[in-house]
């Protein structure tokens, strides 16, 4: 695709670069005539300012010249090896986007094989492979800690990977669907619907299951609204269903905060998260050593 | 007529002492800034945060500091060497309040966090229209007194303060265009590539015209005039004012290199950044050559000091400037503190130093005293300058360099060597040398207001007699 609407912009930037480079030299060249010889004064212009301001008019450095010729030279092969003057796509065929592309397929060249050996094993023998488990923890460091932080613990809105508690499921092959696929985590606002008191008696039932304080006055009433609407997606005992993504409320691990008010924030307002896809952006090999490396956070004794 | 016998030095006065006062200011914030990289408990709310301190500190020292400087210095030059009284003292006088009106909203408003998001073009609609009309009026006022002149021909330091005048016109009207959404909000009217491009078209401009051509006019003044020397070469002044007037407007691309910018412009402006080096020496050269012959003043002269290390580091920066623009010295360069290090040899080491030497000159003559108050001040000034500069740009060039190679480190596998706050962590000693510098620098001003002070205390506001034309100067 070209980057003008129009010819006309393409010769336009031509000429007035060629107009351009080819007057700063001929200003340069018309100048540079000018000699003094050994034991010549230099005059001055003959104008004064300013009681005793005057001007010298000795010629251009020679190796100031120099210095600009070569600029002007290198500036014209320059923009005719690449592109530059307009349409004009320079003598090389250079372009960013295919510098990219070489600089991409030079790497996978150097790299794949490093994670071809890997990919022949299964997840839990590469995890149990300190090799593998060094480089699972370097693209850990440089894709994952942003969100999942430095020692993969996690932070409000972004779940710990350590504790072996899963939203989605623990298992190798879930693990790889997640990084693959991304997930977008759902949860529907009730605060319209439910009114602030109900709202309230629902977040005090869900403090109930994981055994914190809370009113039991209001988690009785809650419990009503929980069997009717939450136990959907939560299930009938607050346990939360994986295929779903749907957390267990019983077991204190919470993902955005399991204070009163900060229920009554989820519940009211829902809440929308999105882990992104990264299948394209890494690759298989990639994406193994990360299944890999996160399932051995959580199963350190198994992996061995 | 009284006014028509006398220079009109009170527009240079009101100029020169802000100068003063805004550097200290800018100075001050660039400080607290510095402190809050090292520290990052200093962030004091919204209003005191990195974030929005940041654009008050480069609205401050360039716009502030470096433009009162400018007015006061080119109002001075063009009258004395057009031997003419300014064309309207009401229109200067206006000059002075609009612009001074414009620093108080900027330093209101940034901090506030209203901001059209362009770096060193923060400010919002309204302020950016009364820049438009105070500019206005300066040109009117610069050129007018240009077309009144009573000597024939235009000394040199106004052909680079009328081209600074009439580029920053154009510069601000067309980056600033924008539609108001409200009082304080407004979107440029650019989008994408082309905003970000129109963006650098006009940064570098502002870098080249601002604080580059205008600067030279100061500097083709004040360094002949402190050495007593005729300027070295006139050709050269031609040449190199030419050449740098034209090719400055191509280089801001370099600001935008591996971005989303197409190739073909990328290549133009890495093309004329280093066509850019010639011209920009030149301005070096006519300097230098002008003190040659003038050598043996520099030891008892700290005036002249300032303006022979401001050309010292006017030609470093030059240099490393189109260096920078190459592509393959960009790809390690850029994003990390080695800019931020250039960008402060130019900013504090040629266009502070050759300000401060030529407020020194300036303010004596503008109070009718022989000289500053004290000479061994100036001096003290001097070395405390030198001092944090050099320690300024040494520690953002390690700092700078650093980065680079620690964000492009790869493992055997091809993975990052580094996280990211890695590098983070290995700037910190870097990064409070680099605020030592700047404190450094910041009580050499202090010294100078101190020295100020006492000069004006001890002098009265004098308006030098406009000399009758010498026969000579046609």
């Amino acid at each position: 695709m070209s980057d003008f609407v129009s010819d006309f912009w393409s010769i336009y930037i031509t000429v007035i670069v060629i107009v351009g480079i080819v007057g700063l030299t001929y200003l340069l060249f018309s100048q540079s005539k000018t000699t003094v010889q050994k034991g010549e004064e230099v005059k001055t212009m003959g104008h004064v300012w300013d009681d005793d301001l005057e001007e010298y008019n000795n010629p251009l450095p020679r190796w100031w010249m120099l210095m600009f010729y070569i600029t002007l030279i290198f500036g014209a092969v320059y923009l005719v090896l690449y592109p530059g003057l307009g349409t004009w796509k320079g003598i090389r065929g250079w372009t960013s986007v295919g510098q990219y592309k070489e600089e991409k397929a030079q790497a996978e060249a150097k790299y794949q094989p490093l994670y071809d050996k890997f990919m022949k094993m299964d997840v839990k023998t590469v995890a149990a492979d300190p090799e593998a488990q060094a480089m699972g923890k370097r693209l850990f460091q440089t894709y994952c800690v942003q969100c999942h932080g430095s020692d993969a613990r996690g932070a409000k809105g972004f779940p710990n990977l350590t504790d072996n508690d899963w939203l989605y499921g623990g298992t190798p092959e879930i693990i790889k669907t997640t990084l693959d696929n991304g997930r977008h985590g759902q949860m529907p606002a009730f605060g319209a619907a439910f009114g602030e008191e109900k709202v309230k008696d629902v977040a005090n039932y869900a403090m109930s299951l994981s055994g914190k304080r809370h009113d039991a006055e209001r988690a009785s009433r809650g419990k009503e609204t929980f069997t009717a609407v939450c136990a959907a997606c939560h299930g009938a005992d607050g346990k939360g269903n994986q295929a779903l993504g749907a957390p267990n409320l019983t077991d204190n691990v919470w993902l955005y905060g399991g204070t009163e008010k900060t229920i009554i924030e989820t519940v009211t307002n829902g809440r929308n998260n999105q882990m992104p896809a990264w299948k394209d952006f890494l690759g298989d090999g990639k994406v193994h050593l990360l299944t890999s490396y996160v399932w051995g956070l959580s199963n350190k004794t198994k992996a061995e | 007529m009284e006014t028509q016998s006398t220079y009109n030095y009170k527009v240079v006065r009101q100029f020169s002492i802000m100068t003063v006062v805004w550097g200290i200011v800018g100075m001050l914030v660039g400080v607290i800034i510095a402190a809050q990289l090292v520290w990052p408990e200093l962030n004091f709310g919204p209003w005191f945060h990195y974030g929005r301190l940041r654009p008050l500190h480069t609205n401050a020292v360039i716009f502030a500091f470096g433009g009162c400087a400018l007015f006061a210095t080119s109002y001075y030059v063009v009258q004395r060497t057009c031997n003419v009284r300014l064309l309207s003292d009401k229109l200067a006088a206006f000059t002075f309040w609009g612009w001074q009106a414009v620093i108080v909203l900027a330093a209101i408003t940034l901090p506030l966090g209203l901001t059209a998001g362009k770096e060193y073009a923060e400010l919002e609609w309204p302020i950016d229209l009364l820049i438009t009309v105070v500019w206005v009026a300066y040109a009117i006022v610069f050129f007018g007194t240009i077309a009144v002149r009573k000597v024939k021909h235009i000394y040199v330091a106004n052909w680079f303060y009328g081209a600074f005048i009439l580029a920053v016109a154009l510069l601000h009207i067309v980056n600033s265009l924008a539609i108001p959404v409200s009082m304080w909000k407004s979107y440029s009217i650019y989008a994408g590539a082309v905003d970000a491009m129109v963006q650098w078209w006009y940064g570098h401009n502002a870098v080249g015209f601002f604080l580059t051509a205008a600067f030279l006019g100061m500097m083709y003044y004040f360094v002949p005039k402190q050495a007593g020397r005729p300027v070295y070469s006139y050709r050269l002044s031609v040449v190199h004012f030419w050449a740098l007037i034209f090719t400055y407007m191509w280089a801001g691309p370099h600001h935008l290199h591996y971005t989303a910018l197409p190739d073909w412009t990328q290549s133009l402006g890495m093309a004329f950044s280093l066509i850019l080096f010639a011209p920009s020496w030149g301005g070096m050269i006519n300097g230098i050559m002008t003190l040659s012959g003038a050598w043996h003043k520099l030891r008892t002269d700290p005036v002249l000091k300032f303006l022979v290390v401001s050309l010292s580091f006017y030609g470093m920066s030059t240099f490393e400037g189109p260096m920078m623009s190459i592509k393959t010295v960009n790809a390690l360069s850029h994003y990390t503190d080695w800019t931020v290090g250039h960008v402060h040899s130019g900013a504090l080491g040629w266009v502070a130093f050759i300000s401060i030497g030529s407020l020194y000159y300036l303010l004596p003559r503008l109070f009718g005293r022989d000289g500053m108050h004290s000479t061994k001040l100036i001096e003290a000034h001097f070395w405390l300058a030198t001092v944090g500069v050099v320690l300024y740009i040494a520690a953002l060039w390690i700092s700078g360099v650093m980065q680079g190679l620690m964000w492009r480190a790869l493992n055997a596998d091809g993975t990052l060597t580094y996280a990211f706050v890695e590098a983070v962590k290995a700037t910190y000693p870097y990064h409070f040398v680099r605020l030592l510098g700047g404190l450094l620098f910041l009580s050499g001003m202090l010294i100078m207001a101190y020295n100020t002070f006492r000069t004006v205390a001890a002098g009265r506001p004098v308006d030098a007699k406009i000399p009758a034309v010498a026969a000579h100067a046609h």
